[in-house]
This record gives structure tokens, C-alpha cells and sequence, in this order.
């Protein structure tokens, strides 16, 4: 079963099943924010760009058809996460002839700022009002449940739509490459976010919490939400959005003690200054810095830019008086040092150490790289999550992947030798950067789209039929064995 | 349908959907104003506490927005709102400005004034640096709309809407 989530849709011939509500309920909106919504709404009707004398030459040619139940123009999104829905609202936007149709694996929209988003920051997850108000516009459809690349082939797409945009960001993660990486107690944070934040797939995960020492590798701000998430206080946790099997489960956590390594220095860890300061502030843990890691920083610090500035201060501030805070749980960066193994129990069963190399930086900065120095060091811990970095996949052969960089390689989000193929978000640029800087890039994309449709780049003049086209060949696919997916996660 | 009335039936759904919107203003400005600046005034301190009152006209305070076009948009917004609730309230089509809704944890409604304006803006908290610093084109004068309460030493005062170039962490990928 297509998971179809439009609202007021009844007629289709997909089952409509109403699933924004839901969410939206579950999101509790405040008064402020439903207001917001209301706005946001409203600046997506207007049509605020001016037509260029080719558009009203279509719109002319195909008059009437923007207020017909089939609009002219037909593009289609892979992906319903925020780079989906952030490329939709450009686009239904920009232009007053086009429907917009977003497939989706899950069931549900909205991707990582669901599933990805740390249950205790709720408002990042403000932008879902804007992203419901764009499913729910006339000219902009939510098909859930829809697997591209297996329910339907990216040309299928392709040969109904004028215009199809890839935004179906990186499920894949990177692995370490280290033996005993596949032990019992080593984790993936994805997997492991996921878990927390209830995503079907991760369900099963039940994490082995009952170690003292949790080493993480990787310093970027998953691999702070995941620390945070195994030290902050239950109290704390009860008050969001985590799902009740993983607040059970840390409720009888033995964690006392969270390590999270990186290859490089302080002056090169890839968390940013919000999730740092919350680790800093976390009640009842203290931090665990090793003096020696930040030698030379302070004389280096004039040389920083603004933000590398003042997020390095804060861990020289966090170095200086963790002997002064109080805590019985302890959380630590360790720098300089690159996962070799993982250490088996004598059992061989499971997890009991980490093997690390020790390492030098040559050169400086951003740009700075680790050299092993040849030293090893190991860690006892009974569990290891690796934050190393999401990745792409290719999801059909059609489509050109740039293995070696895990993107669709892209200029400025059309896909190369591919007219009327685009990308947005992580699969365009690789997995970095917070909400904004997909909402730019998938900006950029939709403001690409609407200029090849305007130019006569992507030919409009063949009628298309969209969702019309498709419907028939995913029920003719089956995908109703997936609906089973749809009810447990209900 | 030609051009023209397919043109006036958007324009009727833009009206309506204006007077919907009128209404739940109406209905909520009581409780969104008081939480933009409940934050604001317990980082500050300084705002009005003027919202809960009936405002006259003579009251209002003349912002200038410069958007991403470079061109100048003026409107006017009452004493305690913040640049954020002025944008939203007058309708102003800046893509993306405001996306979690003021609550400190994006920086899309980053602004840009001259520093003789910025140096009446008050202290920043760690929090807006923190968030600041994420910013795309980061200035000396840069703060976020949403931490900007209107005040009458404001009148006249113009916010730049910086245009969005290449993210600062786009080449700093690396964990």
C-alpha cells in the first residue's frame, strides 16, 4: 500500500491515509508556531516571481491548467526529508503551473529532522511546521511507503515527470574498516540515533548499556548527541521526545564514562559550538580533557576566525575548570588518536577494549593531517559507537554515483549529462552542515529547476503524466508488503 | 481562462488566505509576542513590556529591511516585537528566515546592520554567538532578527538580509 498523504485528496486512486495530522499533533504546535504555519502558507500561494516572456507563453499555451486538478508541469522529488521538502517549497513557489510530488521510503515524512534530530532539541524541529504547510498545498503531494529504485526506476520517474530531483540523502554510513568491528557492543550512531528516536529499522537494536565506559569515534555533533543522550540525566530525558524502550533502557544504564575520539586536534574537532556548550552544561557530569592534547592551542588561538575562535575557547575554559565541577559521570575528547581494532572479551564474544593510534598532526588548521606516530594505546570499554560520517548510496544504476566522494556528481544540483535530472541536500554535497545549510543548498537546486523549466532547457511541451503514471505500476508492484511496516510503527 | 483571470483567481486565494490570517493574529498575538520577547528580555532585559497594552499608530517604529535583491523594504513594527515577528507579521518574502521559529536554534534569520545601529542592539547572549557563528557571510554587526526587540531608540534603523553564499563548514567536512 502507497501511503498517499494528501488530505483533502480523496478521489485519487491511491489510499489516503492521513498521516501529517498525526504529526502534527504529536509536535504539539504552539499557538506561535501556528501562526507561523498560517504565514508560511500563505507566502507559498503567492506567486511572487514575475513570469519571464516564456513562461507566459506556456502559461498561455496551457491556460488555465494551474487552477485544473493537473497542473502542466509535473516534477518529482526522491526523498521527503528536509532537502525534499525544502526543494518542493521552491519550487510549487516559484512557479504556478507545476505539481510536485514527493516519494518517501517510510511511511512518514520529513526524514532525519524526525529521525535524526536529538530528541532534546525539539526546536530544530520547528521547520516541520513550514515543511507540513508545503505538503499540504494544493500543487504538492506526499507519497509515503514508496521505495525508488525498487518499487519504481528512476527513468520510470523520469518518463513521467518532466523534472525529477534527488534528495534522498545518505542512509549508508561509513565504516571504521577495523577488525572487531562487527563484535557485539560496537554500534553504528546512526543506528544507534535512530534507536533512540524510534525509526522502524532500528527497533531491534537493544543496546548493551550496562558498561562503564562508552568510547565513541568521531567528534562531530551526532557523536556529541549521542554522548550527551548516554550521560544527561533521566529527568532530563523524560521531558523529550525520546521513545520510551530507549528511556528504559537508559534508565538502567552503567555508563559513567563517555570517550569521543578523533584523528585530529582540538583546532580541528567537527562538532559546532551549540553542542559543545550543552556537553559543558550537562547536570551531575564533568569533563575529562587530557592537558597534553591542547598544547600550543592557546598561543594559536589569535589566528582563529570567529567561530574555530570561540569554540576552542570553550573547550580551554572546559579544560581549565573541570577539576572545579562536580559530577559522577564524566564525559572527554580525546584527540589525536585513530580507531586499529577492536578488542575482543577472551570469549571472543563480544567487545572489551579499543585499539588506538596515536597521531601527529602536519600542517596546520582546517586543512591539517593525521600522521600516525607509530604509538598505540589501548581503552578498555564495553561499548563502541562509530560517528564517523553518513554516505550515500546509489539507488539505481541509472543514475551516475562518484563512489570515491558518495555523491551524485552534480553541477550546482543538475545531475551531469542528465537534462531534467537533478540533487539536493546531502546526496548532492555529502553528509555535512546543519538545517540551514541543506535549506540553502536545496534553494539553490529548486532555483536551478525552475530556471531550466523557465528557459525551455527541460522541454514542456510534451504533456506528462505524473502520478498517473506511476500509481499503476506500484500497485501492479505490490508494495502492500510493506504495509505491514506502516503498523508497527503505528 | 486566460492569463489575466487566472492571475485575479490567485490574487482572490491570496486575499482570502490574508484575512484567515488576520483573524488567528488576532487570536494569537497575545501569547507569541510575549514568548519572542519573554526570551529576548531574559537575556536583555531591556525590551517593552508595552505588548500587553493597545498600541496606537504613532507608536510604531519604521524598520528598513534590505533583502537579498538589494532592494529596500519599509514597514513598521510596535515596541517589544522582535525583527523576526516584524518580518513575519508584514508578510516579507525573505526565503528561509526564520526556520525554527526563534527559538535559538538556527541562524537563517541572520541580519546585518551598520555598527552604529548594531552598538545600540544591546549585549549578545553565548547562545545567538553560538548560533551566529554558524551563520553564512558572518560580520562584526551581524545579529539574529529573532533576538532584536524593537525599541523607539530603533526608529528608522535598516537590517540587511545577507544573500546565502557558500556555508563556512562546506570545507570542513571532516570528523
Amino acid at each position: 500500500m502507497v501511503l498517499f498523504c494528501k488530505i483533502d485528496d480523496v478521489n485519487s486512486s491511491l489510499v489516503s491515509v492521513s498521516v501529517m495530522p498525526i504529526l502534527v499533533s504529536h509536535f504539539n504546535p504552539r499557538p506561535k508556531m501556528r501562526l507561523l504555519v498560517q504565514k508560511s502558507l500563505f507566502s507559498i500561494a503567492k506567486c511572487t516571481r514575475t513570469p519571464t516572456s516564456n513562461t507566459v507563453g506556456k502559461f498561455n499555451r496551457h491556460r488555465g491548467l494551474c487552477t485544473s486538478p493537473d497542473p502542466h508541469t509535473k516534477v518529482c522529488i526522491v526523498g521527503g526529508g528536509p532537502a525534499g521538502f525544502y526543494t518542493a517549497q521552491h519550487i510549487v513557489k516559484g512557479r504556478p503551473d507545476v505539481q510536485v510530488d514527493v516519494y518517501e521510503r517510510l511511511p512518514v515524512p520529513f526524514g532525519l529532522v524526525r529521525f535524526g534530530v536529538a530528541p532534546d532539541h525539539p526546536e530544530v524541529k520547528n521547520v516541520i511546521n513550514t515543511f507540513t504547510q508545503t505538503a499540504q498545498h494544493e500543487r504538492c503531494r506526499f507519497l509515503g511507503n514508496v521505495t525508488v529504485g525498487k518499487d519504481v526506476s528512476v527513468e520510470e520517474l523520469r518518463r513521467a515527470y518532466h523534472a525529477v530531483v534527488l534528495s534522498y540523502g545518505a542512509e549508508g554510513n561509513r565504516s571504521m574498516g577495523v577488525p572487531g568491528e562487527h563484535l557485539s557492543g560496537v554500534y553504528s550512531a546512526k543506528d544507534f540515533v535512530g534507536w533512540y528516536n524510534g525509526l522502524p529499522y532500528n527497533k531491534e537494536l537493544r543496546p548493551d548499556l550496562s558498561h562503564d565506559t562508552a568510547v565513541i569515534l568521531g567528534q562531530g555533533n551526532v557523536a556529541l548527541d549521542v554522548a550527551r543522550i548516554l550521560l544527561a540525566p533521566l529527568d532530563m530525558l523524560k521531558t523529550t521526545d525520546i521513545t520510551q524502550v530507549a528511556l528504559d533502557a537508559l534508565a538502567g544504564s552503567q555508563v559513567r564514562r563517555v570517550l569521543i575520539v578523533g584523528r585530529r586536534g582540538p583546532m580541528q574537532v567537527a562538532c559546532t559550538i551549540k553542542e559543545l556548550r550543552e556537553m559543558v552544561n550537562l547536570p551531575g557530569t564533568q569533563p575529562d580533557l587530557l592537558t597534553e592534547d591542547f598544547h600550543g592551542v592557546q598561543e594559536a588561538l589569535k589566528e582563529l576566525a570567529r567561530p574555530r575562535k570561540r569554540l576552542t575557547e570553550l573547550m580551554l575554559k572546559a579544560l581549565q575548570e573541570q577539576g572545579a565541577r562536580q559530577g559522577d559521570r564524566k564525559w572527554g575528547f580525546r584527540f589525536l588518536r585513530g580507531p586499529l581494532e577492536v578488542l575482543p572479551t577472551p570469549d571472543g564474544t563480544r567487545a572489551a577494549a579499543i585499539r588506538l593510534a596515536l597521531n601527529r598532526l602536519e600542517g596546520s588548521g582546517e586543512g591539517a593531517r593525521a600522521v600516525p606516530t607509530g604509538e598505540v594505546e589501548e581503552v578498555p570499554c564495553g561499548i563502541v559507537i562509530s560517528s564517523i560520517g553518513y554516505k550515500s548510496l546509489p539507488i539505481d544504476p541509472a543514475v551516475p554515483f562518484d563512489p570515491r566522494k558518495a555523491i551524485v556528481p552534480n553541477n550546482m544540483g543538475r545531475v551531469q549529462d542528465n537534462t531534467g535530472l537533478y540533487c539536493s541536500g546531502w546526496v548532492k554535497t555529502g553528509p555535512t552542515g546543519v538545517i540551514a545549510t541543506t535549506m540553502n543548498n536545496s534553494f539553490d537546486t529548486g532555483r536551478v529547476v525552475l530556471q531550466d523549466l523557465d528557459s525551455g532547457a527541460v522541454d514542456l511541451t510534451e504533456a506528462k503524466p505524473g502520478l498517473q503514471g506511476i500509481a499503476p505500476l506500484l500497485e501492479k508492484r505490490g508494495t502492500a508488503a510493506r504495509a505491514g511496516a506502516y503498523r508497527d510503527f503505528s | 481562462m486566460s492569463f489575466v483571470s487566472v492571475s485575479r483567481r490567485l490574487l482572490t486565494l491570496t486575499a482570502s488566505q490574508s484575512s484567515t490570517i488576520n483573524r488567528s493574529t488576532t487570536v494569537n498575538v497575545f501569547s507569541r509576542k510575549t514568548l519572542a520577547c519573554l526570551q529576548s528580555q531574559a537575556h536583555r532585559g531591556i525590551c517593552s513590556s508595552r505588548v500587553t497594552q493597545p498600541l496606537r499608530s504613532e507608536n510604531k517604529i519604521t524598520v528598513n529591511f534590505i533583502n537579498r535583491d538589494g532592494e529596500k523594504i519599509t514597514v513598521k513594527g510596535n515596541p517589544g516585537d522582535s525583527l523576526l515577528d516584524v518580518v513575519i507579521d508584514q508578510d516579507l518574502d525573505f526565503d528561509g528566515f526564520g526556520a525554527c521559529e526563534g527559538t535559538l536554534a538556527c541562524s537563517t534569520c541572520h541580519v546585518i546592520f551598520d555598527e552604529d545601529v548594531f552598538k545600540q542592539l544591546g549585549p549578545i547572549t553565548d547562545e545567538e554567538m553560538d548560533m551566529l557563528d554558524l551563520a553564512y557571510g558572518l560580520t562584526d554587526t551581524s545579529r539574529l532578527g529573532c533576538q532584536i526587540c524593537l525599541t523607539k531608540a530603533l526608529e528608522g534603523m535598516t537590517a540587511r538580509v545577507p544573500d546565502a553564499v557558500a556555508d563556512i563548514r562546506q570545507s570542513d567536512g571532516s570528523a
